[in-house]
């Protein structure tokens, strides 16, 4: 089958691989109809992501037709048209059985690594690094999905590829960001960076009930698309004060809440991000914590920091005294994707809302390479590629 | 996980050894006291024997995994590497236990044992992958058992490996299943250069344990044990570089 792999920082490239087989008892082999390429898999594209080998299929956004179950399969068939959620849970832990599927400890086989970094491992995922497993990610024309029966969700017909695929990650995530939020009425969210995520956490905030969404980052065509499409008040940062803006527009009380939807690459301008580059670059840092530190000193007291943007290793010059004073919350994690899958269909299904908005791209997978360089240099209005690989 | 290694001060050198190196390195010390200036080397040589003989502690012998102390017990509390490992289990108190107690399940995820024979109710055989692929046998004797709490083994002298070891069940606050706790104490095949060699092959043994433990949790939980080996990647070298960064161009968008 064609495969998108990875060889290294900023090489990709359209490979012939093995088809996939079957594995474990648990697995099903999806035929994929229709793939993404998510901001976070320019992490590993910009080689931010450790634990990466040549050869490494890449892509967690995926959906397609059941071509083969193993032998304890027992939900899913074969003919089954199935999205499937970009982390993969083994529904027995005690992580699973609370609803925090991504947090799994069953399904990384390569936890011990993961312990030694981090402590303890979380869910494997697909095509994100051999930290996270080292599973065989969906762009591509077949993906081995391991426990078929758990994280994948059956779709009647009714919806187009395109209106489900983003419950896979990207709507799960925004909507979980706002969630973190824990919204009242009355209440004023600010959401860093304007990315599908972005888009995704500003419209989700609007359905949990904020009275305003104020929408940051510095594109034209992201900044037009939270405003026009996603309907929030915007912020471009290149020329803005983004604190003092943030102050005025909520009457010097500060946002009830700030969502990061950018993480570990942050960009900006000035003295910081020259800092950030610069300790990035001699390893004194991992990540880039520009918004970070942003949505902290903006955030009103007693209020949320809510973190769907990926961080992967250390930061600095966190602002912490500042946390700590205002009392806020800091909320964060991969998201917990099936426990959104039913809840969010059924608000497509009562079309509060069509995910494929975002779409800016529709390609051939044998296109891919040339959608990562494009993607990753946010040009030609790129927000979101979608790839079909036949 | 927690390892302890006793890098010295337990005696490994027999009586008639300490006496006699007590006797020589004095004589050597004596002696180059005596001679004056030339003899400082002899001077540091004969302290050090002396102070081999006095401490019955001889590093060199160590690392050469050596001893010619008598053995007091099987595996005497202060030698080899002692680890322990704890995982919690979504399963009760008692199938754990059983599932356990039937050793022959336990190369399902102990992945450097080939085979566990049971061979009565206390004792077993164990055949396990050693240092650069050398298969090591030895027997095991259950020397203390209650009932979905404890089992304690330790193996019997004429094997390749010499260990003790210990796991215990604890019920987990609030319902949330059953915590493993592993001990295991034993002398690296060859001494210490045996498991400094084992750790050259990616064979550490504190690391398996954990590892194992993770294993045991999937295998029990979820009815198998995850992996990717097997699964489809691209080659190592990939076909030809198929971007450059002249020709970036996407043919067309297309907007929604």
């Amino acid at each position: 089958m064609k495969a998108l792999c990875w060889y290294g920082r900023g090489d990709v490239r359209v490979e012939t691989v093995p088809d996939p087989a079957i594995l474990n008892p648990h697995d099903a082999i999806v035929r994929i109809t229709l793939t993404a390429i998510c901001g976070s898999d320019l992490h590993i594209y910009n080689g931010f992501i450790p634990g990466m080998e040549k050869g490494d299929i890449l892509g967690h956004e995926f959906m397609g037709e059941v071509v083969e179950t193993g032998s304890q399969v027992k939900r899913v068939k074969r003919g089954d048209r199935v999205v499937v959620p970009f982390t993969i849970c083994c529904g027995k832990c005690f992580f699973c059985t609370n609803q925090q599927w991504s947090l799994c400890d069953n399904t990384n086989p390569n936890a011990p690594i993961l312990q030694k970094l981090y402590g303890s491992s979380g869910a494997g995922l697909f095509g994100y690094s051999h930290l996270y497993g080292g599973y065989a990610g969906g762009q591509a024309q077949y993906a081995r999905v391991p426990f078929a029966d758990v994280g994948p969700m059956v779709i009647e017909n009714g919806f187009s590829d395109e209106q489900v695929l983003f419950l896979t990650d990207i709507f799960p995530t925004g909507y979980m960001a706002a969630e973190n939020c824990s919204i009242q009425a009355g209440d004023v969210v600010a959401v860093w960076g304007c990315g599908p995520v972005g888009q995704f956490a500003i419209r989700s905030a609007y359905m949990l009930g904020a009275s305003r969404v104020i929408a940051i980052d510095h594109i034209p065509e992201r900044l037009q698309m939270a405003k026009e499409s996603s309907k929030a008040e915007v912020l471009d940062y290149a020329s803005h004060d983004i604190l003092a803006e943030l102050n005025d527009l909520t009457g010097g009380r500060g946002p009830d809440s700030c969502i990061d939807a950018v993480g570990m690459e942050a960009h900006g301008g000035g003295l910081e991000y020259a800092y950030d580059r610069t300790k990035q670059a001699l390893f004194l840092e991992t990540d880039r914590p520009g918004v970070l530190r942003k949505a902290i000193m903006a955030c009103r007291k007693g209020g949320t920091i809510s973190i769907p943007g990926v961080y992967g290793g250390f930061i600095d010059k966190v602002p912490m005294g500042a946390a700590f004073a205002k009392g806020l919350t800091l909320k964060m994690g991969q998201t917990h994707a099936p426990r959104y899958l039913r809840s969010l269909l059924e608000k497509i299904e009562q079309g509060l809302i069509d995910p494929s908005f975002v779409i800016s791209h529709r390609i051939n997978l044998s296109e891919a390479p040339q959608a990562y360089d494009l993607f990753n240099r946010r040009d030609g209005g790129c927000t979101k590629v979608v790839m079909r690989p036949s | 996980m927690e390892v302890i290694h006793h890098p010295n001060s337990y005696p490994n050198l027999h009586p008639v050894e300490r006496l006699a190196s007590v006797i020589g390195g004095g004589v050597l010390a004596v002696s180059a006291i005596r001679k004056g200036s030339p003899g400082i080397l002899r001077l540091i040589a004969g302290a050090a024997i002396m102070q081999r003989g006095l401490t019955g502690h001889c590093q060199l012998y160590e690392a050469l995994g050596v001893r010619t102390a008598p053995y007091t017990a099987t595996l005497p509390y202060e030698l080899g590497i002692r680890a322990q490992a704890a995982v919690t289990v979504n399963e009760s108190r008692p199938s754990l236990f059983e599932f356990w107690r039937n050793l022959e399940n336990l190369p399902q995820f102990m992945r450097h044992l080939i085979s566990v024979e049971q061979r009565d109710r206390t004792h077993s055989h164990w055949i396990a992958q050693g240092p650069a692929d050398r298969k090591v046998e030895w027997d095991a004797e259950i020397i203390n058992e209650i009932e979905n709490v404890l089992i304690a083994w330790k193996s019997l002298p004429g094997g390749d490996v010499d260990s003790a070891g210990s796991v215990r069940f604890v019920d987990a606050p609030g319902f949330r299943g059953t915590e493993i706790h592993v001990e295991l104490q034993y002398n690296p095949p060859a001494g210490i250069v045996g498991a400094y060699v084992a750790r050259l092959f990616g064979r550490e043994p504190e690391q398996e344990i954990e590892a194992d433990l993770g294993r045991l949790k999937q295998y029990l939980e979820c009815g198998e044990v995850a992996t990717t080996e097997g699964q489809s990647r691209g080659s190592e070298s990939g076909s030809r570089r198929q971007v450059n960064s002249e020709s970036r161009s996407l043919p067309e968008k297309v907007v929604a």
